[in-house]
């Protein structure tokens, strides 16, 4: 297995579209998960205050 | 017994099955698209026409493909959520909305960029890059309407019905190739006859778009949890809300 690539001469165009679609794909990914943890601290901010779900009350 | 749709019904059962499974599948998405990039870059020859600006085929093709999987994924459920009203079907809507978006974007950006060494031109306004461009635009489209209307269920009714219309999108895409004026190519693995392709292109497109599908589900299932989560928020602020005007009224007697 050859490590080093050679893609030509058009091989930024290549290079830019795998390295658009990684910081997008990884942009995605890190916006989803940040996002579960705020939801995750909301709910246990509103569990540390009392605050519960009618379904959880019982 | 539960059918694994009912057990799916029931967002709390849904929260603990998808909490099992989602690592598993986001590591086979890993393994998966790694190994198609080894494929990609290491294995896959350069294209006898094109040479190796074709490698741009193999995060071109997938993620064209899950932009319009994405739709039909929000369609499915703006449907169930209209005719059949399952409880997950309008968090599974918007769950999907954003990922399809950026999967579009990808689509028009990779192929923008494979379009200028191969065509001469990053864009042309032909059948095929204005109607993924509109399909783009209709994504945009939904995520806006939703988030203008501050009731839920009217947002959700109302995005669902326009999902619904959209989807004519979707045949316009498939066969603007085939009947428009592009310059874009017919398509050459998902049709009548089979693929065209040469299979040492074909086998890493394939597990590219295996990899790429995966991804897409995991984020799906992520952003599905995500939504849930912040619909109990919601739940627990009007709580809270209610509790403290019950308070005070308690206290003005």
């Amino acid at each position: 297995m050859d490590l080093a690539i050679d893609l030509g001469p058009h091989a930024a165009f290549i290079w830019t579209a795998y390295g658009v679609v990684t910081l997008v794909l990884a942009g995605l990914i890190a916006w989803l998960i940040l996002d579960g943890r705020e939801q995750e601290r909301r709910l246990k901010d509103f569990a540390a205050r009392g605050v519960k779900r009618r379904s959880e009350r019982s | 017994m539960q059918t694994i749709t009912q057990r799916l019904a029931n967002p709390t059962q849904f929260m603990e099955l998808s909490a099992r499974v989602l690592p598993w599948l986001a590591g086979a998405a890993a393994a998966v698209i790694a190994y198609g990039l080894y494929l990609a870059f290491f294995v896959a020859p350069p294209d006898y026409q094109q040479g190796e600006t074709a490698r741009i085929m193999f995060v071109h093709v997938p993620s064209a493909w899950l932009s319009m999987a994405g739709y039909t994924v929000i369609a499915i459920s703006a449907f169930g959520l209209l005719v059949f009203r399952h409880p997950l079907a309008d968090v599974s809507a918007k769950a999907a909305a954003p990922i399809g978006a950026a999967f579009t974007f990808l689509a028009l950006v990779t192929g923008s960029l494979w379009g200028r060494p191969t065509w001469g031109t990053y864009w042309v306004w032909d059948a095929r890059l204005t109607s993924v461009l509109i399909l783009f635009f209709l994504y945009l489209g939904l995520i806006a309407l939703r988030s203008s209307i501050e009731d839920e269920t009217l947002a959700s009714k109302l995005t669902a019905v326009l999902a619904l219309v959209g989807i004519v999108m979707l045949p316009i895409i498939k066969f603007s190739v085939e009947y428009g004026k592009t310059l874009h190519q017919k398509a050459s693995v998902l049709r009548l006859g089979g693929p065209t392709m040469d299979p040492s292109l074909l086998h890493p497109l394939l597990v590219m778009a295996l990899g790429f599908t995966l991804l897409f589900a995991a984020l799906h299932v992520k952003a599905m949890r995500n939504e849930i989560l912040r619909r109990r928020v919601k739940t627990l602020q009007m709580a809270e809300v209610e509790r403290a005007q019950a308070g005070r009224l308690a206290a003005a007697e």
